[in-house]
């Protein structure tokens, strides 16, 4: 296997996505390439983040360099690979991509039969909808960012949630992104676009797995990467609720940028949970359009063996008596490493915002690291910012309180971290995917 | 074995951070009785109910501790936790995050996997929590609370009388259960206990005030005083002291000296 230099690594990355065959009726096929060539044009000039980079400091990415990466191939899966993916709550609302290719065969919309709703891939939306669609699609997109600009020169295809005013959908939609393992290291592009028009509201579960047998934690031979974007707009009064969770097999880079852009009075929630991979970096950047928006993000992030996993967090403010509460957790074991940063910014034009910001981890061992550093950058003089990070173990007093009960040492130190993390997962409104969530934590943690 | 006692400590020392605390402790507790120890802070009262439920900042450098005939001092907490010891925290841990309901049935069915009895399931053992709560006046809105978090100073010491209603231990070590209680929570506190007093088990009430003894009554009252029991007697004692304060115990002392 040849080894790909590291300074050209990006291009080499983009010409994977050169060849693509794009399955769109023209005007859509117009615009997607334009998009391309516009972000293929970005690529060029990036190159992989180094820890020269500020963003990148703590998040070595020289071991996704060391693999000689193919672009996955699209793949039929037979459905009884759904049986741990299906939730409950979502069966007959759920979207599925393997490999970044739409699986009709997998998904089931029926459901969401509402004229007022679109779920389905891009290839397939409307007309008048097509016609919407390039203030939406690839939005503001930073030019400095390789990975973003990197899945915005291959789209080829993308989830879509599109949900017209005044409508409110209570059914959660499940956007279910799976890869199918490959004799070599496969790379895959997975893209999402949600709009959320005018006084809308919805709820959807973001979720990456692979199709793996046995626990997907164990390791196999090849390595995987994902490199997800989602754009999400919430349009004046929208309201989104929105689950991301990470569950890909212990051998995956996955690397995702999520984009919100929040019109006035749109209220906007995340719950990400992060359990899986061997690399985790996950952009998160809210942008402000308009007042009075609300904006909560939670996130736990769950680290061992060497597991590494990091949160980059961005609200831009713009307007004023904007509302966030961001609560990220991480529990970190073994030789795990986090990173946490998250950045609010609120200018002059954001007066009256009221901003909370809470990180808190819980190191289990004496190699666990976590690197964490909020960052307020407020110049409006009419606020209320609080922000803070602890680190902790777990309480000599609490762990003896428990044992005082009759719990062994053991199942209080598993009783306390469970306790941890369920703050963020109780905040999920699926009770199966809570169910399934808390599960994995205790068998993680049970290790 | 009849007239074994419960609990039987002789000349117990305990060292925290290597600083002397405890100085040479006897005591001797038997089925049915209930003691109080009184003393002011820091005389050794809330080490002596730690040391006993095997709290790890406390080292014994001395003495002995027998319960039901067996070493307590070489067991874990957990172990002496199953063995029928239970404390009353002073100050009960909140503990976000783990449902009061949960850590009920959790601690509940540790100690009938001890017993050898068949575990509840969470039908089984809310039906179970629910006749319990009658004896704290507790309403079930509780249960689904997080441990202890954001209960009020009443609330918490409640939830600590009704583990122990559900445990139902041999020995009860109940420390400072009156502080930060009004009338109205004493009075229920109080009254739990009394409901949870059988001819087999035993009771160890530590307390600053004569108060909490007008509601439990003691079958004996013991003064600590610099780390040892330093005067024993029934009830009446509490109420000398009440009156006399623990200053006298200083003059009593100088005079001894």
């Amino acid at each position: 296997m040849t080894m790909l230099k590291s300074d050209t690594y990006s291009q080499d990355l983009l010409q994977l996505t050169e060849n693509q065959t794009l399955d769109f009726n023209s005007n859509l096929a117009s615009l997607v390439k334009e998009i391309r060539v516009k972000s293929a044009n970005n690529v060029v000039k990036l190159n992989i983040p180094s820890d020269k980079d500020e963003d990148w400091r703590f998040t070595d990415l020289s071991d996704l360099q060391k693999q000689n990466w193919c672009l996955a191939n699209k793949t039929d899966l037979n459905s009884f690979v759904l049986d741990g993916f299906i939730l409950e709550e979502a069966s007959h609302s759920r979207l599925v991509f393997v490999n970044g290719f739409y699986a009709a065969n997998l998904s089931d919309i029926s459901a969401l039969s509402d004229e007022n709703i679109y779920v389905g891939n891009l290839s397939n939306l409307d007309e008048d909808k097509i016609g919407k669609i390039s203030e939406y699609l690839s939005k503001n997109e930073p030019k400095n960012e390789v990975f973003t600009a990197l899945n915005s020169a291959g789209i080829t295809d993308a989830f879509v949630i599109w949900v017209k005013a005044n409508t409110k959908i209570v059914t959660p939609i499940h956007l279910l992104h799976l890869t199918a393992r490959e004799n070599f290291s496969c790379f895959t592009q997975p893209r999402i676009l949600v709009v959320a028009e005018a006084h809308s509201n919805l709820n959807f579960i973001e979720y990456y797995g692979a199709v793996a047998s046995g626990c997907s934690d164990s390791v196999k031979q090849n390595y995987y990467l994902t490199n997800a974007v989602t754009e999400i707009h919430l349009q004046d009064n929208a309201e989104i609720h929105h689950t991301r969770i990470q569950r890909e097999s212990g051998d995956c880079f996955h690397i995702a940028k999520t984009t919100a852009f929040q019109d006035k009075n749109s209220h906007y929630t995340i719950n990400e949970v992060s359990l899986g991979g061997k690399f985790y970096r996950h952009n998160l950047h809210i942008q402000q359009q308009g007042e009075e928006t609300q904006t909560n993000l939670n996130g736990l992030t769950m680290l061992q063996g060497k597991q590494m996993g990091d949160t980059h967090s961005e609200v831009s403010l713009t307007k004023p008596h904007g509302t966030i509460n961001q609560l990220h957790k991480f529990i970190i074991d073994d030789s795990g490493r986090g990173v946490f940063n998250g950045k609010i910014h609120v200018p002059k034009l954001a007066q009256l915002t009221n901003a909370t910001q809470l990180n808190r981890n819980l190191l289990l061992s004496s190699k666990a690291r976590i690197n964490t550093k909020p960052e307020l950058q407020i110049t409006a003089d009419n606020v209320k910012c609080a922000h803070g990070a602890t680190i902790s173990q777990l309480e000599a007093d609490e762990i003896f309180y428990l044992r005082s009960r009759g719990l062994n040492e053991y199942d209080a130190r598993h009783l306390l971290m469970d306790a941890f993390a369920a703050e963020i997962i109780d905040k999920i409104p699926y009770e199966s995917l809570k169910h399934r969530l808390t599960q994995c934590v205790t068998c993680r943690t049970l290790e | 074995m009849m007239n074994q006692p419960i609990l039987s400590v002789r000349n117990l020392t305990v060292n925290v951070d290597n600083t002397p605390i405890l100085k040479g402790v006897n005591l001797e507790i038997n089925a049915g009785e209930i003691h109080a120890i009184m003393g002011r802070n820091g005389s050794g009262k809330s080490t002596f109910s730690k040391v006993l439920t095997g709290h790890p900042e406390y080292e014994v450098t001395g003495g002995e501790v027998i319960y039901k005939g067996e070493n307590l001092l070489e067991k874990e907490p957990e172990e002496r936790a199953l063995a029928g010891i239970f404390l009353a925290f002073q100050y009960p841990l909140e503990i976000p995050g783990v449902s009061n309901l949960d850590f009920l049935r959790v601690a509940y069915n540790a100690r009938c996997k001890y017993l050898k009895l068949e575990e509840l399931d969470a039908f089984d053992f809310e039906d179970l929590v629910e006749e319990k709560l009658d004896i704290v006046k507790m309403d079930s809105a509780f249960l689904a609370r997080s441990l202890n978090e954001g209960f009020s100073g009443g609330e918490k010491k409640r939830n600590e009388i009704l583990q122990m209603a559900l445990l139902e231990p041999t020995l009860g070590i109940l420390d400072e259960i009156d502080s930060g209680l009004d009338i109205d929570a004493l009075r229920i506190v109080s009254e739990g206990v009394n409901k949870l007093r059988k001819p087999d088990n035993a009771f160890l009430l530590i307390t600053h005030y004569q108060r909490l003894l007008d509601y439990i009554t003691p079958d004996f009252v013991h003064v600590m005083y610099q780390g040892k029991i330093v005067m024993s007697g029934d009830k009446d004692l509490a109420l000398e002291l009440e009156k006399k304060g623990y200053d006298f115990l200083e003059e009593e002392n100088l005079v001894a000296n």
